[in-house]
């Protein structure tokens, strides 16, 4: 590959890259050979008698198989969730119903650690990402909404809160447990029961999960953990006995079944794709806005919704930023997830790193420059070096549509104006980041940014109070704090 | 058809001088043309065509514009145009001017009362009618610059981070206002709409437009930004399509009860995502049909991060 | 010595965002250093000490004891480095110098009245004269701080031009003194002047102010440095000083030292640990890696 060099000055780090590897173990995660649906508190054989496997993205090793559920699965587990809801969950007392979710929070915590090695073996994510980010939010997300259940009658002015009933809930494969997490416990802390679909390649921490809620004895049918793939989904989607659906994926798909629902009385919240802008203006503190910049395409593997896609650099500083951003591109280590060292894992699936190379190749087509680093990958499992693309335009397919990999592209600009619009100028409306040392103009860009998040002189931040959606096809609905209450009660 | 028409005679008492009222018994009435409005401006359908508006005992009210899908697209670009203004305006300054709005309406209260008992209100209740209409301007009026405060928040995460979420204006607004109290129930759509900073294009009561277009000179005399409201008129099953599936409109609300309308706006406002609001079962003149959470409704909440320096003595070391 | 015909005005110094910079400086922490790459970065350590001794109480036998275990850390273990240099006051130069002989360990030699800095400027320039003409390698000399916070940046750039004449062919490091300038912005600031008026090196701290060196504040001084590589082609030296007293956090600071700057700075010509007791912090380890049992103080020399 070649490169051209802006600057003869180039530092060297192959010694950074290769450190002594520093596995971390797999005994300490108990993986069962065989997962059922999880149905009215109990695992229960698929009524499908069908099982897929779940694979080892770093390896293309089989960890497990899990049931498929089919309609009929399907109609048990929404039975179960609206007996439960009828019978015991609607009527229980609202600070009985936050202790259980405190349990499953503490419990969360306190094998984070099992969690942590199956969340990387069957996603391909960073141990120190699953370890350190992962797990303890998605358990204090649940410690988070536990202390809403009784505290309802405050959150709506003039209003009181009622449950829908059962949330049927669908959600990805970036971030397994944090998103069952992230749509399990308002569900829950609200008063709703849950029947919950995760990814079909990534099925093991929300399994464990069930194991989880078994153990604290929440009572059966609250929530329902159920495998499958895109049919599962459908058919929780179509349920007629489903009052609420919750949906974290593609734009795609969220469009798919925003329209399913057309004709019902179903709520929906859905969260989609993004192709968040990234703004690095000449007065930023420009090594913390690299690191940001990082962070936020190379989070996960770029399999973010969130991701900072876009980076716009003014003009006056692009050069730099270009060079740091390079030289810190030298410094990040790509390879087995579960090493605790790496910071790019493996890519999710072998049809999301063929979707991503196929990216790469439309945007050198396009005559975008394509920057990788150095260094080697694996050579069994799907990995792709974090890359970075310059000399794109507005109007590239590369910088319009989302990747979801580790993929940047770069754009100029001149001025304030300029760069908000370029900025505006998608149909998502996520995430936006901006980096400046003025005040008044981070105000000016937060304002004007047409995103549900906006993370100024930060990037890629998530907390359980902080509320997270999108605008426009990012979908509607947020999740998070005071406002994700919303999207699962009926204001009377 | 045949219909009788009313227009021959005015049925309002002048209270002007004498002068005025001794002349009238020879004056040809100048007759008022119902037109649309777009962008500030006046003008006819472009496409043309008209239809005539009714009331009950069949009598003959106005020739009214038919919109089109045209209309509809241009009113669409005044109310894109118009959203940037808008929205980045002062809360303060948008409650002045719905404030104003109902000045106006409040001063030409008799045009509208004249016009609602042409569509068969009775006086009583196209009084009441008026003065509710006037009223909840002044209640959305005083909403603009409180709703915010209310459903905002301070989000006390857990780095060290400066984070809060603000309601904002979800965009354009694409509405079907309800056929009956046509009114107070297009004024009870149209409010909250732009007391939350959005702009709007809002399709009038078929059966009964007339006050609309009247309201739309009202508007037009506020202080309201031309674009910020557009009106039109014509027929809810011909238009309804192209509010769900035009691709810049944010929201879409409907006020009617019809399923197959429903479901249909549903299914087309999927292509990118749009916001569909069904007013369906809402009395426009009880209490509840005024609320912040119409407002709410219409807004996006956006979430803004930024570091919190600590130094020195706050922390051990730095 | 300067290589750039053009100072830049200082007052313009990049900002450095305090939250970010100590995200980064906490993501070196997360690095894994095991087995072989764990006993290099250990040996390197020691490699890059300069074994300090900054006492009123010093005395030419202190010194003397100081500059055996320098160039001896411990003979059991062999193929052990020495340490990069012994740092003592003036007065400490002569015995030092003799008792490293040819041994390859510098004297580095504090001055311009250490800590405070607060002396004429031709008291500065003799006290840097007389370390060099006692045999001092390395003239360790502090900023005037007071000076600088209240902006008088040409003050302290004239003053570090002038000690760097001093010096002749001995390398100058430049004490920023972190802990009384306390904010990131101003670490940076200061870290620009001393490199544009000379500086060979750039250091944290005295040790006797706290806080002396932290990973962020040396990272912020590493991308002043890699800034002023970008600029200038020229590279100029690090010292975190203080504080750094345990193996695994010199570990950490060198894979700070490897993502910032890369290999070409790991070694003790450009970049030095300012410590008394990490030496032998590290020699517990690396005992501890040879024969896998955990090591007790007692079995280490305190000198």
């Amino acid at each position: 590959m070649t490169t051209k060099k802006n600057n003869t000055i180039k530092l060297k780090f192959d010694s950074a890259r290769n450190l002594a590897p520093a596995p971390e173990s797999k005994s300490a995660a108990k993986i069962n050979p065989r997962y059922d649906l999880f149905i009215n508190g109990k695992f229960e054989k698929p009524q499908s008698r069908k099982y897929f496997d779940t694979i080892n993205p770093a390896t293309e090793e089989k960890l497990s198989e899990v049931a498929e559920a089919n309609q009929a699965d399907v109609n048990n587990a929404v039975k179960a969730a609206r007996g439960a809801y009828d019978k015991t969950w609607k009527k229980m007392p609202a600070k009985e119903r936050a202790k259980y979710i405190y349990r499953i929070a503490r419990m969360i915590q306190e094998r984070a650690r099992e969690f942590a090695i199956i969340e990387t073996l069957d996603g391909g994510k960073p141990i120190r990402e699953s370890r350190d980010f992962d797990v303890p939010t998605a358990a204090n997300h649940f410690f988070y909404y536990a202390g809403w259940a009784d505290k309802l009658e405050y959150a709506f002015p003039n209003r009181t809160a009622a449950p829908l009933g059962v949330a049927g809930q669908i959600i990805p494969w970036n971030f397994p447990l944090l998103m069952a997490a992230w749509k399990i416990a308002p569900a829950l802390a609200t008063g709703n029961t849950v029947v919950l679909k995760p990814a079909e390649t990534t099925p093991l921490t929300a399994l464990k999960l069930a194991e989880i809620i078994q153990e604290a004895d929440l009572p059966p049918g609250v929530v329902n953990i159920i495998t499958g793939a895109g049919a599962t989904g459908a058919a929780i989607v179509d349920h007629a006995d489903i009052n609420k659906i919750a949906f974290t994926g593609s734009t795609d798909v969220g469009k798919i079944i925003q329209r399913a629902i057309a004709g019902t009385n179903k709520k929906a919240t859905l969260e989609l794709g993004g192709k968040a802008a990234n703004i690095i203006f000449d007065d930023a503190p420009l090594d913390q806005a690299v690191e940001g910049v990082i962070n936020g395409i190379f989070f996960n593997q770029g399999h973010v919704c969130c991701a900072g896609s876009r980076l716009y650099v003014q003009e006056s500083v692009y050069k730099i930023v270009l060079q740091k951003l390079k030289d810190r591109l030298e410094t990040l280590i790509v390879g087995d997830p579960m090493d605790k060292n790496t910071d790019i894992g493996a890519i999710n699936s072998r049809e999301q790193m063929n979707q991503i190379h196929k990216y790469l190749k439309i945007g050198q087509a396009e005559g975008a420059e394509m920057y990788q680093p150095g260094g080697t990958l694996p050579k069994k499992g799907f990995y792709c070096q974090p890359t970075i693309f310059t000399n794109v335009a507005q109007s590239s397919r590369i910088s319009q549509e989302e990747i979801f990999g580790p993929v940047l592209t770069i754009q100029t600009f001149r001025t304030d104006d300029e760069v908000i619009e370029k900025a505006n100028n998608t149909p998502y409306g996520l995430s936006a980041g901006v980096w400046t040392d003025k005040g008044s103009k981070i105000f000016n860009m937060t304002t004007k940014l047409r995103a549900g998040v906006v993370w100024a002189n930060t990037f890629n931040k998530f907390d359980p109070t902080s509320p997270f959606g999108g605008y426009k096809e990012s979908g509607y609905g947020r999740e998070g704090g005071l406002h994700g209450l919303n999207a699962y009660v009926n204001l009377v | 058809m045949a219909t009788k028409t009313t227009i021959k005679k005015s049925t309002i008492k002048f209270n002007g001088n004498g002068t005025t009222n001794h002349l009238s018994e020879n004056r040809i009435e100048v007759l008022k043309t119902y037109k649309i409005y777009i962008g500030g401006q006046f003008p006819r359908t472009e496409s043309g065509r008209y239809y005539v508006a009714t009331n009950n005992r069949n009598e003959k009210l106005a020739n009214v514009c038919l919109g089109s899908r045209k209309d509809f697209r241009d009113a669409m670009v005044a109310a894109r145009g118009a959203f940037g203004g808008w929205s980045g305006r002062a809360a303060f300054n948008r409650g002045q001017i719905l404030y104003r709005i109902a000045e106006m309406l409040e001063g030409r209260k008799s045009q509208f009362i004249e016009e609602l008992i042409k569509q068969d209100s009775t006086k009583v209740q196209a009084e009441a009618e008026v003065n509710l209409a006037i009223d909840r301007l002044i209640y959305y009026s005083g909403w603009c610059d409180k709703f915010q405060q209310l459903f905002s928040a301070v989000n006390p995460v857990a780095s060290s981070h400066f984070n809060f979420s603000v309601p904002e204006p979800m965009g354009v607004v694409a509405a079907i206002a309800p056929q009956n109290n046509s009114l107070i129930g297009l004024v009870s759509v149209i409010a909250p709409i732009i007391a939350g900073g959005n702009t709007c294009v809002v399709l009038a009561s078929n059966s009964k437009p007339l006050c609309a277009v009247t309201f739309a000179e009202v508007l037009n005399s506020s202080d309201l930004p031309g674009g910020v409201v557009n009106i039109l008129t014509g027929k809810v099953s011909e238009l309804v399509p192209f509010f769900a599936d035009h691709m810049d409109v944010n929201a879409t609300i409907y006020c009617g009860s019809d399923i197959a309308t429903q479901t249909m706006i549903k299914e087309k406002a999927a292509a990118n995502v749009k916001r569909v609001l069904i007013y369906d079962k809402q009395n426009w003149t009880a209490a509840e049909a005024q609320s912040p959470y119409f407002i709410m409704d219409l807004q996006e909440i956006k979430t803004t991060w930024h570091p919190v320096e600590h130094i020195g003595g706050a922390k051990s070391g730095y | 010595m300067i290589n750039t015909k053009i100072i830049p005005d200082f007052a313009l110094s990049p900002h450095v965002d305090q939250v970010g910079i100590e995200e980064r400086a906490s993501r070196f922490t997360k690095r894994s250093i095991k087995n072989e790459t764990k006993i290099n970065g250990l040996k390197l350590a020691l490699n890059m000490i300069d074994l300090t001794t900054l006492e009123g109480k010093d005395t030419d036998g202190k010194v003397k004891q100081l500059c055996y275990k320098a160039q001896h850390l411990m003979d059991t273990y062999p193929g052990l480095p020495t340490v990069a240099a012994v740092c003592v006051y003036p007065s400490m130069v002569k015995v030092a110098k003799t008792a490293l002989g040819d041994s390859g360990v510098k004297v580095a030699s504090v001055s311009t009245a250490f800590p405070s800095g607060q002396a004429p400027r031709d008291v500065k320039i003799r006290d840097t004269k007389f370390a060099v003409d006692q045999g001092a390698d390395e003239i360790d000399m502090v900023i005037s701080r007071g000076k600088f916070l209240q902006g008088e940046y040409n003050f302290v750039f004239d003053e570090i031009a002038a000690i760097k004449e001093a010096c002749g062919d001995a390398r100058l490091k430049v004490i920023l003194e972190t802990g009384e300038l306390v904010t990131y912005d101003k670490v940076r600031r200061a870290s620009d002047i001393a490199m544009y008026a000379g500086a060979d090196f750039i250091k944290t701290s005295t040790g006797k102010i706290a806080p002396a060196a932290t990973m962020p504040v040396t990272l912020v001084m590493l991308e002043a440095i890699r800034d002023f590589y970008y600029k200038t082609g020229k590279r100029i030296a690090m010292k975190p000083a203080g504080g750094i007293s345990k193996s695994k956090l010199a570990l950490h600071y060198l894979v700070m030292l490897n993502e910032v700057l890369g290999e070409e700075w790991m070694n003790n010509h450009w970049f030095r640990f300012g410590a008394s007791s990490l030496a032998n912090d590290i020699l517990m380890q690396l005992m501890k890696q040879k024969t896998g049992v955990y090591q007790s103080p007692d079995y280490f020399s305190l000198d």
